[in-house]
């Protein structure tokens, strides 16, 4: 029947057309997309004529003799905009169809499936693998910073192959505060991610709110997922090549005293002290700049080259990169390089089963010098003296001999050979099997191999007399003696320290998908499935001493020489750890309307005890789209979405066995007079020890102005219980026998509460003045609002060396906030320290006066009733940016990141007479009137070295993260060059930073929370000039 | 339509899998033996004992404490604010808040804990021997509850297991007589297995078992039983009084025939103050020491639980036994060859001019540095004259006066004083004064008898027999244990 009404209209058609011009004509032409890329299987249709054909691997299509008189095409390819064109007698007609793209359609990953942006109920955010690409990071947590909000990216050091702290919604626990980040599918860890190269990567989802929650115990500090680049079906194959070379230097030299300064500066100090002053002469000049010769300008290069492209049932991307840095501090000392390579392939099997394969291989080496910590290369490099060369007269390095724990820098990095390499093979092999329409299957298998191995060579050094880092006996580099019986002594030489460990991820994943809609408004959405999760780690190391001549060249365990084996010693360990996990999504949706999401997920951990070992995860959210209601008239909102969402996930970054009772107490006895050596439980058992939990409410929504603006809110309240402490625990438990410890036990409660905005503008793609500017905003009161019965805070990081606890986890402040003096001015005179209503013993005109917070009249220096909050690690709000410009060739762009309302403490100092100082003690008081800001000078005893806000500075800053200017040849070009596109570009990044913190760096971190505001002579990160070229063809 | 049967048979699989996965989850340690799975042979049966022995090295605490407390001697020290318990202790002012008291609590379940984690295990596997593992465990888990129990009164009453943080806080405190009824189980049982001699220097006995449990029945006035268990001990003939009383507690006389139970020190491990507990050594003689002494035959110390003066003037002038307990420090002085080179010092914490000369850092004597925690010198806990003092005490009570003072002129003839004829329950009394003075005992005699508040200075009938339990214990076990009366 509808064969024959076609036939009667194009019988019409035809007739119609004849009597007007009735003609036949040959038409041809090519499709290209809007990147000038030509699209192979495009339908091309002849309208109300029941012709079609398809373009071939070139994108080229012809028509023959068809009737020309109003005649019209069809082309339509699947994800771009259907294209209508009349011929008008035209023979070539080429095309450019456009994507279909809107953001609302964008697919978000949220686990076990996808959505669309309008069907989402949760809180997410999306970075897209070309702007990840055009940052030129070394890692993807890089990538993400400043990109989406609620999500804060710290670097926990600027050397090559550095790790970051990646927080999502703030710190909700001292312990693990990392996500969970899966890259198809496989679990990564902060340091792993060292090994994914940023340019496979085609999007990273994050999942903030309890909609994290499918991913049940481990989605507590929420979900980043991220999907490898794939080839596109019906596509002709593809090569890509994108690289760049740059240059690194250091964003910040400190500003030190030099010789000069120094010299006189020191002279005080001791007449101060009532000591002779050290300096006769103190017209030293410059004298040595220690940071010249420590920073320096360093390459980073990196080069991928990628394939990808498709049959009409198979696609494929095959990449292979390569990336190496050195650092700014010690060159290839603290060197990062990695080779990559990747394959990924989707096939139709058959027209119900697909296979999906993605296969990862990394080859990553990292050298790396002493860096954050007293001892440090950066912290000597800080505290040394400008008056003594870096190498003396007689050819040696200097030993700066007056302070023991401060070395020649330059000497230390010479003498440093610690390297680590990590090969690792990551892949999924799925298979996916679609019963109909509404059904699908989906069985996989994830595997994560990574092999690391370990090497420092500790050759015998001399820094001088007394130093803590020595190795040899004296400066002639004799090997120390150990006695290993009564008058038997050995010689320990050389030494080299080797360490081989494996770990091994294995996940099976089964999961039903189902998706159909009743009577064209009810659609149901569900996702139920299993999976079954197991680590293994091992690793053999040893340690083996004399190595022959001193010499890296023999830097191998087996070229030790030391005698029978009484010094050399081997270690190892192993560890296994599984999760098994079944989980179920329900979605609803009316008309699109209308959305409610349920997710159950129950995971069991072998991490927990018996009493603990499974947890039921639920999560509730629901979304409306108002601007789709008909009593909807706002005229300026195009689209108006409210988002909701309320539940519950865990932590499970615990050590493994922390709920068993393990055998290493102390048990020692005397019996028949001799020490006998028995066993005893140290840590005791806790059976019911468990994940920390968290709840979490969100409330957002997201809203389009003019079609042009989208805008993004959210509201969260993230409320974590059962932080794992190992507080004073009741006597009965018998934990306090020799070497005993309490056990590890759920206590301690932390809550984020914040608010999120993201605001996005772009013009419409066919000008040719294109802007595309995106902002957030973030905002997070972090509070800590619980702490066990019986324990008033945790201490965290000491300040200065063997100095006050300077941090801590306290019930109703911030995670590490900083504890100690609140300084108040400076005493000017002896009259002004009478006259104090307030006693401060030993106080001397130019002392920093403190505050008596108890009231009492004296300020105790022997307890912490004087002492306060002075400040915290954690930012009020945190910005980030990002602008892009185009006019047709030409391409700007920039991304800006701002953190504001942090404090740092300045902990590089090295509080000894002899140690060099920054140069704002040139403003120390010097007599009345001379400032209220510096203290005086002096070696003689004072309490102005104790921890208060005097040492604490703002960390505030706004750093334009990367700004790059690009070029791309004109079509014309590139069509007699053979090439589908060629850019070139030149970027910076870290260009320009703006604080007023001293240090080398504002944006510091650590790994651990309660040191996150604490600066050792962070290493800070470069910047960078690069040049670098995109190239397909 | 077959393909629609297959799905849901799937499903039911993915959930048996993840049903069935008790036995994936439970991961053992790799290579590692932790406690659950460490009884497997002998071997570990022993070591776990010695673990259980390890915390009779902390009753230097309630030595100090049976002594402080009474009117005895003086908590002494560098300072009142130098082991500030203490100081509370000897003025009868203990609070809640007490760390010397929170030691006793903790220590004494550390070594209950870890006997109970031998009893715990004790079916895992059969060996010859394991009897006397057991027993002595048992043996060891008494002797903890008894000191608590003295200190404390009701207690938590925990047996053959390890707990758990949350089991802890629904454990009430048992009354006393349960505390008892299982000291007495345990004892019962050790008595009947261990043998009347050590297979080595410092295990438990049969006499030693025995012996604590008389004691123990003497603590609760059950008098048939004490004599009863004191006699099986006399009748063994293990036991004879040491000749010498002056030289009964050298390191040298160690191991002699008085001995029924000493707790073993060596002086071949150094230590610090950081961890009084994990010390090899014995803590008292030093903390005893003389401070800043300089001179003859002692060795310096921190002068704590210094001896009275009615102590020393209770003492009958001929009774060689006054100069054995208790050092007169100027008279000892005066009488050395050159006294004037001759220096020591007084601590600000009190002065009483005389010292413990039973437990007392001697030249000939000395551990490892820091040599003030390493004493080499047994703690005598319990010897054969007390056995004899406690069996005459029983005796006496259940009438059979003659043999009470047969017993106690032993004592006195060892002594090289005349025997007396006893008058009443007191003369038995002042011999245990006279005898064991300086060894801890004489607080928990003065309670148990009825007598403390006669004797000890700002003593509260009815509130000071127990110490109080410090209240952070309370705290920590939920606030559910009710705090002893009074305090």
């Amino acid at each position: 029947m509808i064969l024959f009404n076609k036939l009667i209209l194009s019988i019409f058609g035809c007739l119609f057309s004849f009597l007007v011009y009735c003609q036949e004509i040959n038409i041809s032409g090519i499709v290209k997309n809007d990147k000038n890329e030509v699209m192979p299987f495009v339908s091309v249709k002849v309208k109300n004529q029941n012709i079609d054909v398809l373009s071939d691997i070139n994108g080229f299509y012809s028509l023959n003799a068809i009737d020309s008189s109003f005649l019209s095409l069809i082309f339509f390819y699947s994800g771009y905009v259907k294209q209508e064109i009349v011929v008008n007698n035209r023979n070539v007609i080429d095309v450019v169809l456009l994507p279909q793209f809107k953001e609302l359609d964008q697919v978000i990953i949220i686990g076990y499936g996808e959505a669309t942006s309008k069907e989402l109920t949760g809180a997410t955010g999306k970075v897209k693998g070309e702007d990840i690409e055009k940052l030129n990071v070394s890692r993807m947590d890089q990538a993400l910073q400043g990109q989406v909000s609620g999500v804060s990216i710290n670097t926990n050091s600027g050397s090559p192959g550095g790790s970051s702290n990646i927080r999502i919604r703030g710190l909700s626990t001292f312990g693990d505060n990392d996500p969970l980040i899966l890259v198809d599918g496989v679990v990564y860890d902060s340091d792993g991610l060292n090994a994914l190269n940023p340019s496979d990567i085609k999007s990273i989802n994050v999942l903030k709110d309890a909609t994290a929650g499918i991913y049940g115990v481990r989605a507590a500090n929420g979900v980043i997922i991220v999907e490898t680049k794939n080839g596109k079906l019906n596509s002709k194959p593809k090569v890509e090549y994108s690289g760049y070379y740059g240059m690194q230097e250091t964003s910040k030299r400190l500003d030190l005293l030099n010789a000069q300064e120094y010299a006189i500066i020191k002279n005080e100090m001791f007449a101060m002290g009532g000591q002779s002053m050290p300096f006769n002469n103190t017209n030293l000049g410059v004298g040595t700049i220690w940071q010249d010769s420590v920073f320096k300008m360093a390459p980073v290069q990196s080069h991928n080259i990628s394939l990808s492209g498709g049959t009409f049932s198979t696609k494929y991307s095959i990449g292979l990169g390569y990336f190496n840095q050195d650092g700014i501090v010690g060159g290839d000392k603290s060197n990062f390089s990695r080779y990559n390579a990747r394959v990924n392939l989707s096939t139709d099997l058959s027209s119900k089963l697909k296979f999906n394969s993605v296969f990862l291989y990394s080859s990553d080496s990292r050298s790396t010098l002493p860096e954050n910590g007293i001892g440090s290369v950066l912290y000597n490099t800080i505290n040394a003296f400008p008056n003594e060369p870096i190498i003396t007269p007689d050819g040696n390095y200097s030993y700066l001999d007056e302070v023991s724990d401060i070395i020649n820098p330059i000497a230390q990095i010479q003498n440093q050979y610690n390297w680590s390499t990590a090969n690792k093979f990551v892949g999924k092999e799925e298979f996916l099997y679609e019963f109909n329409d509404h059904f699908s299957f989906t069985n996989r298998v994830n595997y994560n191999y990574a092999i690391v191995n370990s090497k420092v060579f500790s050759p015998l050094v001399w820094y001088g007399d007394g130093k803590y880092a020595n190795t040899a006996l004296n400066a002639e580099l004799e090997s120390p003696l150990v006695e290993i019986a009564d008058d038997v002594f050995l010689e320990r030489g050389a030494a080299v320290y080797e360490d081989r460990s494996s770990f091994l991820d294995l996940t099976y994943e089964s999961f039903l998908n189902y998706d159909r809609i009743f009577d064209s408004v009810h659609r149901f959405k569900g996702t139920l499935g299993v999976s079954v999760f197991q680590r293994k780690g091992e690793s053999l190391n040893g340690t083996a001493f004399n190595i022959p001549n001193n010499s890296l060249d023999y830097a191998d365990i087996s070229a030790n020489t030391a005698e029978g084996g009484f010094l050399n010693n081997v270690g190892s360990w192993e560890y296994k750890e599984r999760l098994v996990s079944s989980f179920l999504r329900v979605e609803y949706s009316y008309s699109s309307k209308y959305m409610f999401s349920f997710i159950l997920r129950r995971d069991g951990s072998s991490k927990f005890g018996e009493n603990n070992r499974y947890g039921w995860f639920p999560t509730l959210s629901a979304a409306w789209i108002v601007s789709d209601e008909k009593f909807y008239n706002i005229k300026f909102i195009d689209y108006f979405k409210l988002r909701v969402s309320y539940g519950i996930s865990g932590n499970d970054q615990i050590q493994n066995f922390a709920y068993r009772a393990l055998l290493n107490g102390e048990g020692v006895y005397v019996f028949d007079d001799i020490i006998t050596q028995g066993v005893a439980i140290g840590r005791p058992a806790n059976p019911d020890l468990k994940w920390e939990t968290t709840r979490q409410f969100n409330a957002g929504m997201d809203l389009t102005f003019w079609k042009k603006i989208d805008f993004t809110a959210n509201y969260f309240i993230k409320n974590t219980f059962d932080l794992l402490f190992q507080p004073d625990v009741t006597a009965i438990l018998g934990s306090y026998g020799p070497g005993g410890y309490p056990p590890i036990i759920n206590a301690g409660d932390v809550s984020n509460k914040g608010i999120e905005l993201e605001l996005g503008y772009k013009t419409n793609a066919k000008k040719a003045f294109k802007v595309e500017f995106s902002t957030n905003f973030t905002k997070i009161n972090n509070k800590v609002t619980g702490v066990p019965e019986g324990v008033d805070y945790l201490p965290g990081a000491a300040f200065s060396v063997g100095g006050d606890v300077a941090t801590r986890f306290q019930q109703g402040y911030e995670i590490g906030y900083f504890f100690g003096y609140e300084m108040a001015g400076i005493f000017q005179t002896q009259e002004e320290i009478d006259a104090s209503p307030v006693v401060q013993e030993g106080a001397q005109p130019g002392d920093i006066i403190f505050v008596d917070q108890n009231g009492d009249g004296i300020i105790n220096f022997n307890d912490d009733s004087d002492k306060t909050n002075i400040g915290s690690p954690i930012p009020s709000f945190t910005i980030g940016a990002s602008l892009n410009l185009k006019y047709k060739a030409f391409d700007l762009g920039g991304t800006l990141y701002s953190s504001v309302g942090q404090e740092i403490i300045r902990n590089y100092e090295r509080q000894q007479p002899y140690a060099n100082q920054l140069a704002y003690v040139i403003d120390r008081w010097t007599g009345p009137g001379s400032t209220n800001e510096n203290p005086r000078l002096t070696t003689g005893p004072t309490n102005n070295n104790l921890f208060s806000s005097y040492f604490v500075e703002k960390g505030s800053f706004l750093r334009l993260r990367n700004v790059q200017f690009g070029f791309t040849l004109p079509n014309k070009l590139i069509k007699r060059l053979k090439m589908d596109s060629f850019r070139i570009y030149v970027s910076a990044n870290n260009l320009v930073t703006l604080t007023k913190y001293r240090g080398f760096d504002p944006e510091i971190s650590s790994p651990n929370a309660l040191s996150a505001g604490v600066d050792y002579g962070f290493y800070p990160q470069a910047r960078t000039f690069m040049g670098g070229v995109q190239i397909k063809f | 339509m077959k393909k629609y049967i297959k799905f849901p048979v799937l499903v039911v699989l993915a959930i048996l899998i993840s049903a069935g996965c008790k036995k994936f989850l439970a991961v053992d340690p790799p290579y590692t033996q932790d406690a659950e799975n460490f009884f497997q042979t002998p071997e570990d049966y022993e070591k776990a004992l010695t673990g259980a022995y390890d915390l009779l090295q902390a009753s230097f605490i309630s030595l100090w404490i049976g002594e402080i407390a009474s009117d005895n001697s003086i908590a002494g020290g560098e300072s009142v604010n130098d082991s500030q318990g203490l100081h509370q202790i000897d003025l009868m002012s203990q609070g809640g808040v007490n760390n010397e008291l929170r030691n006793v609590l903790r220590w004494n379940y550390a070594g209950i804990t870890r006997a109970n984690y031998i009893l715990e295990f004790k079916d895992n596997i059969n060996f010859n021997g394991k009897d006397r593992i057991i027993a002595e465990a048992r043996f060891l888990r008494a002797y903890y509850y008894f000191e608590l129990v003295k200190f404390f009164g009701d207690l938590p009453l925990i047996i053959d297991k390890r707990i758990g943080i949350e089991e802890a806080r629904t454990i009430p405190r048992s009354p006393k007589s349960e505390i008892y009824a299982q000291i007495e189980e345990d004892l019962i049982y050790a008595s009947s297995i261990l043998s009347t001699v050590a297979s080595q220097k410092g295990r438990a006995t049969k006499g030693a078992a025995l012996s604590l449990l008389g004691k123990a029945y003497l603590y609760q006035n059950k008098y048939t039983e004490a004599a009863a268990a004191f006699d099986q001990v006399i009748a063994g003939g293990s036991y004879s009084l040491f000749a010498d009383y002056t030289t009964l507690f050298a390191v040298s006389n160690e191991g002699n025939s008085e001995t029924v139970f000493d707790i073993e020190y060596s002086g071949l491990e150094g230590g610090g103050y950081g961890c009084l507990v994990c010390l090899e050594g014995n803590a008292a003689p030093g903390f005893h020491g003389i401070r800043q002494y300089n001179g003859p035959i002692y060795g310096d110390g921190n002068s704590y639980n210094l001896p009275t003066q009615a102590l020393y003037d209770a003492f009958s002038p001929i009774d060689p036994r006054r100069d054995a307990t208790i050092l007169d420090i100027d008279a000892f002085i005066s009488a050395q060859a050159n006294p004037e080179s001759i220096t020591y010092a007084i601590g600000a914490g009190g002065h009483t001019g005389y010292y413990n000369n039973k437990y007392i850092k001697r030249q000939g004597e000395l551990g490892l540095p820091d040599n003030d925690l390493t004493s080499p010198v047994n703690y005598k806990v319990i010897r054969y004259a007390d056995v004899l003092l406690m069996a005459a005490e029983a005796h006496y009570q259940n009438g059979n006066t003659s043999y009470a003072q047969q017993l106690i002129n032993q004592i006195r003839s060892r002594a090289g004083i005349p025997g007396i004829s006893l008058s009443s329950i007191n003369d038995i009394y002042k011999e245990r004064r006279y005898e064991l003075s300086g060894e801890g005992h004489r607080f928990f005699d003065l309670v148990r008898t009825g007598q403390a508040a006669t004797y000890i200075v700002g003593f509260q009938s009815g509130k000071n027999e127990l110490f109080p339990i410090p209240q952070v214990e309370i705290d920590l076990t939920g606030g559910n244990w009710s705090q002893n009366p009074g305090y």
